[in-house]
């Protein structure tokens, strides 16, 4: 009996990705125990943190995708209202007003988002499968664009960016046609003077910084100039675990959080970028895998979009680190310390195992 | 229609699977992005970035070394370093300075000589990295400042070295003083290439020997490698480079015999030097009033600064060393002996004297009213005749004057270790002709060498000068360089590096002349105008008193002391030496605005030489009140 039950629990399991996520956390969990030195409270929270989201990846994956797609306008318009509402009465934190009390304890519904923008998405193109027009797809855009809006009005450029990023792939995986990519790229370059101008000083700031970090060594240029001399100063092999300078004298700020990553690139070297950078394009492939045997268009489009969300945490987040992209509040996927991105990450990776597990039912 | 259904299904997925294959190629180009970029920073980058690391994780911190301490030829400590606490505040560092110090003041005491004092030091000590607001911090405000840290970013506690004259005032003309390094200082350091040495180094010497002998006194500074981390502390230490003290000077000085003389002067302005003929070693230097060199260790406060260099009595001015003043009659003996070497007079040759010379029209007057009678040169010299050396003066010509008093140092650098030493005037045509732009006021008139024959008109030394004249005539035309440090001390290894007596010419004199002179200067001591203050000396001694004009008297005039006001009044000069066989000390003492030479001057030369060869100390300090009508 209590067999059955673990097995049918245990059946929608993806071995494979389950071990590379293994294998990252693991690698997650050396990294946060060095750059959590001074804070080592951190280390075990971020025990628990790993048992939340190993249930809720565990639950995640018991969903048949066809439940996802029920949920998937509910969703949507419940993550929508609530960011409405953060615009309204949301608390101020950090200069940012991204968090709704709830009495008892914040949430940060752009997190919501993450997971409901592709839903959505995927779902409405689902539906418009056998009829999709190009109005489609500007109907898709709209979608994407207000919570998009939202989030970055909070100001949170980086979970906007990730939930931008989830409904384009989404919409680029639906098949938009290339003429029109192509013409929304040159139309992007040629906004783009327009699109700085809505951008906040500070966000100005930290694209100028990119190009020329030396420039205000102290201030905007901090983060940047130290992350790159912690990856640049590890060298071929590392200093070792534990045995960062750049870590342990707190030159890095945001150590085990959002440039946790230059911790482990400097602990472990390029050896250590190669394992961790193997890791998540074993992880992606797995993912884009499971994407492309699907069964369904729903989740062939949501499976696509999360593989890619995945992809863009990381790649966003060492480029960041090592100095090619700007400053962006996003964390490296499974490694930075803390729950919520965490539980967003894992629930993407449940529903992926859930698709994979579904793949052989009846097509609708 | 079910087969084109699934055509279209079957075509769906291959096209969505190409896009998953596009997305997979972004993927793998997006990763080998960030793969090169690892390689560019971690390879080929990498010891660029390795130092950049090391440069962030170690700081060189300086460890300033002991400066030297000053002390006299007996071991007395004159200047020396304590520890003590300090509330420095970092201005780069605090946002709001006027307000931390406000709040500061609510814990710890702050005067407003304390606020005034770091304002002064904030725009002077540029770069400095910390200022101190409060020194000499008392345990108990240790404690409290302590306590309240947290609330003050940029401020903390630095224990420091301190330099301290213990003794104030006395000798602080010799001493000088250290102060913060500013701008000028800078410069000076720069140029001698001395940067690294001062790397942790606030404060340097101003003046006096602190000044002169600041690459003896400094030392080398050492040198500590710290991992920091990026708050700038300090997580431990990784090599550490000892510091070197500086050396320490023994002076040629005597100090008690320098409080002697400074509590002869009291309350009077003037100065005296002493100086051991056979080495031109310095026994005092005293230039009165003095200053406390403390107050200057810190940053001196405006209310003292102002005080000290608004004060009439001008406290700062080194008298001795810069200060020119006509020698009036000490410069008689230099004269008679010119009149010997040239052979202008014999020393029994005699004048007769009728209280004044005549000379182009103009009278120039005798001190004493009616003459001195027939005057030879011995008496010229101990009653202080004037006519006699009008006269002199007349037939000798300035140009004959000028070359033979110019060979005992007057109006010269006389090369002693402290820097800014005044020249004064030794007159002479080529010097008028220097000195006046106006082709009449160039020309040099007979009449004005009348009056230097007394040691007036154009006609000026420091009081060193008179000094280092004194001992190279005790000597015997011998002159030495004078000088103040005896021998510089190692402090680690005690080696003593001696500053050789350093003979600067013999001057070319015959010895029987000389020995007319200090036979001359012997009477002026014995009956002469130092009589009285050397009567019952239990020593042989040469001597000759003077009196220097401050303002010119009008030929004709008679100068009356009670007439003129007390800062016009004459200046009293005193030059002796002592004993007559194989001096040991010879001196020169000037006493502003004090008149008369024997009864200002002479009192405090006889308590030097008391003091100096008999060991005596004066029971009450010299006074110039005493009636007296001896000339000067």
């Amino acid at each position: 009996m209590f067999e059955r039950a673990l097995h049918r629990i245990t059946a929608p399991i993806d071995g494979t990705l389950l071990a590379i996520v293994g294998g990252v956390v693991l690698l997650g969990l050396i990294t946060l125990f060095s750059a959590s030195y001074e804070n080592p409270g951190r280390f075990s929270a971020q025990f628990a943190n790993l048992g939340l989201a190993f249930i809720v990846m565990l639950v995640a994956s018991q969903i048949p995708p066809q439940t996802l797609m029920r949920f998937a306008p509910p969703a949507y318009l419940v993550g929508l209202l609530l960011l409405i509402a953060v615009a309204l009465f949301g608390d101020v934190r950090n200069g940012a007003r991204r968090w709704l009390s709830l009495g008892i304890t914040s949430i940060q519904p752009s997190e919501i988002m993450k997971i409901a923008m592709p839903l959505m998405l995927a779902w409405y193109f689902h539906k418009r499968e056998a009829v999709l027009r190009m109005h489609d797809y500007a109907i898709a855009a709209f979608l994407l664009a207000v919570p998009t809006l939202l989030i970055a009005r909070q100001p949170d450029l980086g979970t906007a960016l990730l939930v931008a990023a989830a409904g384009c792939y989404v919409i680029f995986l639906a098949g938009l046609s290339w003429k029109v990519i192509i013409g929304l790229g040159a139309g992007a370059l040629a906004s783009a003077p327009f699109l700085w101008g809505m951008l906040h000083d500070y966000q100005r700031k930290r694209i100028l910084t990119l190009l020329d970090p030396g420039e205000d060594p102290l201030g905007a240029g901090y983060h940047i100039i130290q992350s790159t001399i912690a990856v640049g100063s590890g060298g071929f092999t590392g200093k070792g675990w534990l045995n960062g300078t750049q870590t342990h004298l707190e030159f890095i700020p945001e150590r085990s959080t959002d440039f946790i990553f230059a911790v482990y690139s400097e602990e472990f070297g390029l050896i250590g970028n190669m394992l961790l950078l193997t890791l998540y394009l074993a992880l992606i492939a797995r993912g884009l895998v499971i994407a492309a045997n699907a069964p369904t268009f729903f989740s062939r489009l949501l499976a696509g979009a999360i593989v890619l969300t995945f992809f863009t945490y990381a790649f966003v987040n060492m480029g960041m680190v090592s100095g090619i992209l700007p400053v962006v509040g996003v964390p490296l996927p499974l490694v930075s310390y803390g729950g919520t991105a965490l539980v967003t990450l894992s629930f993407g990776i449940g529903v992926l195992m859930s698709v994979q597990s579904n793949r052989k039912l009846v097509q609708t | 229609m079910k087969f084109t259904e699934f055509r279209n299904t079957e075509r769906d997925l291959y096209l969505f699977q190409v896009r998953i294959g596009i997305a997979g190629a972004a993927v793998m180009v997006a990763f080998a992005m960030l793969f090169a970029r690892f390689i560019y920073l971690q390879v080929i980058q990498h010891d660029y970035y390795h130092t950049k690391a090391e440069d962030n994780r170690i700081s060189i911190v300086p460890i300033t070394p002991n400066r030297g301490n000053i002390v006299d030829r007996n071991g007395v400590v004159l200047a020396r370093n304590y520890s003590a606490y300090t509330l420095e505040i970092a201005p780069g560092k605090v946002t709001d300075i006027e307000k931390t110090i406000n709040e500061l003041s609510t814990i710890i005491d702050v005067r407003p000589s304390d606020r005034s004092r770091f304002k002064r030091l904030l725009i002077e000590a540029k770069g400095a990295e910390t200022l101190p607001i409060r020194a000499r911090l008392s345990d108990e405000e240790v404690a409290r400042f302590a306590a309240n840290r947290y609330r003050f970013p940029g401020v903390d506690i630095r224990a420091r070295l301190f330099r301290q004259y213990p003794f104030g005032e006395l000798a602080s003309h010799a001493m000088g003083y250290i102060g913060r390094i500013n701008d000028r200082d800078l410069t000076w350091i720069e140029e001698q290439d001395l940067e690294s040495n001062y790397k942790g180094t606030d404060h340097i010497g101003k003046t006096g020997l602190e000044q002169k002998y600041e690459r003896e006194l400094h030392g080398t500074t050492g040198y500590e490698q710290v991992e920091v981390d990026a708050a700038g502390r300090g997580v431990r230490t990784l090599s550490r480079t000892a510091p070197t003290s500086g050396n320490n000077l023994v002076l040629t000085l005597d100090l008690t015999l320098q409080e002697v003389v400074e509590t002869a002067f009291g309350n009077r302005r003037g100065a005296l030097v002493a100086i051991e003929p056979s080495t031109g070693g310095v026994l005092a230097f005293v230039s009165k009033p003095g200053f406390d060199p403390n107050l200057f260790v810190d940053g001196i406060d405006p209310v003292s600064w102002d005080e000290l260099n608004t004060s009439l009595d001008r406290p700062l001015n080194n008298r001795a060393l810069t200060g020119v003043y006509p020698p009036g009659s000490t410069f008689k003996p230099y004269m008679a002996l010119a009149a010997l070497e040239t052979g202008k007079r014999t020393p029994s040759q005699a004048i007769f004297d009728p209280g004044h010379f005549d000379f182009g029209g103009r009278r120039f007057r005798d001190d004493k009213v009616g003459g001195h009678g027939m005057v030879d040169m011995y008496k010229s010299i101990v009653v202080s005749c004037d006519t006699y050396y009008y006269t002199l003066a007349n037939d000798l010509g300035i140009e004959n004057i000028s070359r033979f008093i110019g060979q005992f140092g007057f109006g010269a650098r006389t090369g002693i270790d402290m820097e800014g030493e005044g020249i004064g005037v030794l007159p002479s045509i080529e010097w008028k002709t220097r000195r006046f732009r106006r082709p009449d006021q160039q020309k040099w008139y007979a009449g004005e060498t009348i009056s230097v024959g007394i040691g007036q008109g154009y006609n000026a030394y420091t009081p060193l000068q008179l000094a280092v004249a004194m001992a190279t005539l005790a000597n015997n035309g011998v002159m030495f360089k004078p000088h103040l440090v005896k021998y510089i001390e190692n402090v680690n290894t005690g080696e003593r590096r001696f500053v050789e007596p350093q003979p600067l010419k013999t001057i070319p004199m015959k010895q029987e002349n000389i020995d007319v002179i200090k036979r001359a200067l012997a009477g002026v001591n014995i009956e002469g105008t130092g009589a009285r203050a050397f009567a019952k000396a239990e020593y042989t001694s040469g001597g000759k008193t003077g009196t220097s004009q401050v303002i010119a008297i009008k030929a004709g005039e008679k100068y009356s002391e009670s007439r003129t006001a007390e800062r016009h009044r004459d200046h009293a000069l005193f030059i002796a030496f002592a004993p007559l066989e194989a001096p040991k000390i010879a001196l020169a003492v000037l006493v502003e605005n004090a008149g008369f030479g024997a009864t200002a001057a002479a009192p405090i030369a006889r308590m030097v030489l008391d003091y100096y060869l008999l060991g005596k100390k004066p029971v009450k300090p010299a006074t110039a009140d005493e009636a007296a009508s001896d000339g000067g």
